[in-house]
């Protein structure tokens, strides 16, 4: 489902954010990046978001190479993954219902037609009963569960994470974790980049661990 | 609770027609930037009133000149020749010549004014009328007053004044035109120098739109970012700016509008009484439909082009980083 063939991406500076990275993650698999800060996991889920483009090498997500993704078209290509990040992403002049229905409004879907499948993923995160309220009443945890209901309202077949549990304590992180897990059992593919070890080896989850930009394939000085 | 494969959440992203899609989305986007709007009616106000008086000078001026114009209209068909004959033109020849001018094309009609009419209409009219009546005979030609018809122009009008002149019976052509050719000059000078003013002034209005909708998607930029990290294209996100650009059009054209109006309305009494102290006939016209319509689709164009420019160029800079 996201295939990695030798990518690099170099940024101006000259610096390597990753160096000739190649990785495959299957359909309908559940599967954590993890690393030191700095190690590229941001950079990676960045270039599957086209919110950068690698320096060279090839990235295919859901069999199209995004290096023929154009400019134009990545509005479209975003559309088919979902999203979710550290610091939410929400928007704050607007209730929760509006924020979950944002990817269906970009989408073309009427508001009538939006309101069943916005109640339908704030139900998957068990925040159907706040969906008048604004973000800003939330607490930390529960705003992020609301951004994870945004990415998957449009029913992605790929969810990418940076971080999603970074600001979150470990209850509210493994709650996050679970909603996850349960999107992956009806079929989801999610990549999703944390730090948190403890957490990822109780889900027991395939780990790609990285290195300043490589894969870090023996040595895990975490197992 | 199990995510189900609840057919709700489910089903794909249907796709209406695009055209419906379309429209809802303007809908929605159109009273969702009024609702902006509304949030912050100050700001929303004085960006209004800015574009209302600025739209509102020109017209007012406009409106005047119009008035102006068909006060002396009036005046145009009122340019009647004094034909003076030579003093040995007997009054049976006069009568024939106004007979002659009568059936030209250019011609609304002729009067003949006889010596002894004139004469009279004088010792009448100037208090002189014993001293007068001391000369011996009657000092004053045959004349003959020639309206000219309506359809005449202004070349027209000097070719049948030239034509007259050269008459073998006239003495003299009278025509105190100059005083009007000159009213409409400045006339002319005065559109012009309102269209002039309304382009620049309809620049003003651009560079203010554009620069309230720049400040509106720097304040934006953090929702445009997300907003576009979501999937949204760059038209999604340009058009509650455009929506934005047509409201503050609209609305500042339809002010623009009332406050001409208004002072019209204000000056209405005024006029009818000058009118009444010239026992003339002198009304204020105000702005009809079609007027009023150009006053509000110029605004609606102008906030639409202000908005689409601004939006366009920031729209594209702004990517989620």
């Amino acid at each position: 489902m996201i295939q990695l063939d030798n990518v690099t991406k170099r940024f101006p500076g000259g610096q390597e954010a990753l160096s000739g990275l190649s990785l495959s993650v299957d359909k309908g698999e559940m599967v954590f990046v993890t690393g030191h800060s700095g190690a590229g996991k941001s950079t990676l889920l960045r270039l599957i978001a086209l919110i950068e483009r690698p320096s060279s090498g090839q990235v295919i997500v859901d069999k199209q190479n995004t290096q023929r993704v154009k400019r134009r078209k990545i509005p479209a290509y975003r559309r088919q993954i979902g999203m979710v990040f550290q610091d939410h992403k929400l928007l704050y002049d607007r209730p929760v219902f509006d924020n979950v229905a944002l990817p269906l409004f970009i989408a073309g879907v009427s508001h009538r037609d939006a309101g069943r499948r916005v109640r339908a993923a704030l139900d998957q995160v068990s925040l159907l009963h706040k969906e008048k309220q604004s973000p800003q009443t939330l607490s930390a945890g529960e705003q992020q569960r609301v951004g994870i209901a945004r990415a998957i309202v449009t029913r992605p077949k790929v969810l990418i994470a940076d971080e999603p549990t970074g600001n979150l304590d470990p209850d509210l992180s493994l709650e996050v974790m679970r909603i996850f897990r349960r999107f992956n059992e009806v079929g989801v593919t999610l990549l999703i980049a944390s730090h948190d070890i403890s957490l990822i080896d109780r889900l027991g989850c395939r780990r790609i661990a990285l290195d300043e930009g490589r894969l870090q394939q023996e040595a895990d000085p975490w197992q | 609770m199990a995510v189900t494969r609840n057919s709700d959440a489910v089903a794909p992203v249907r796709s209406s027609s695009a055209f419906s899609i379309w429209l809802t989305r303007h809908a929605s986007t159109s009273v969702g930037a009024l609702g902006r709007l509304s949030r912050q009616p100050f700001a929303s106000l004085m960006i209004v009133l800015v574009i209302a008086v600025t739209l509102a000078l020109p017209a007012a001026i406009n409106v005047v000149v119009k008035n102006a114009q068909s006060i002396s209209g009036g005046w145009d068909n009122a340019l009647d020749f004094s034909v003076y004959l030579k003093l040995d033109i007997p009054v049976s020849e006069a009568e024939g010549l106004a007979r002659l001018i009568r059936q030209r094309a250019d011609v609304a009609s002729v009067d003949l004014v006889t010596a002894d009419a004139a004469l009279a209409d004088f010792k009448l009219a100037s208090g002189f009328g014993e001293a007068l009546d001391q000369l011996g005979e009657n000092p004053l030609p045959h004349a003959l007053i020639v309206r000219p018809s309506p359809g005449n122009t202004g070349a027209s009008l000097t070719l049948l004044q030239e034509e007259i002149g050269n008459l073998p019976e006239t003495d003299l052509v009278q025509v105190d035109t100059e005083w009007v050719q000159r009213f409409h000059a400045i006339l002319d000078i005065v559109r012009k120098a309102i269209a002039i003013g309304a382009a620049l002034l309809g620049i003003a209005i651009v560079v203010i739109i554009g620069n309230t909708i720049r400040l509106d998607i720097e304040n934006r930029r953090e929702e445009i970012e997300v907003t576009k990290l979501i999937g949204a294209s760059n038209a999604f996100v340009r058009r509650p700016f455009l929506w934005t650009g047509f409201w503050y059009g609209l609305l500042g054209g339809t002010s623009a509008l009332l406050l001409v109006q208004y002072g019209l309305y204000l000056l209405r009494g005024p006029v009818t009484r000058l009118a009444g102290l010239y026992q003339g006939n002198i009304s204020v016209t105000t702005l009809g439909a079609s007027e009023s319509l150009t006053i509000i689709g110029a605004a609606v164009f102008l906030g639409l082009f202000a908005s689409w420019v601004t939006a366009a160029r920031h729209m594209r800079r702004i990517e989620p980083r």
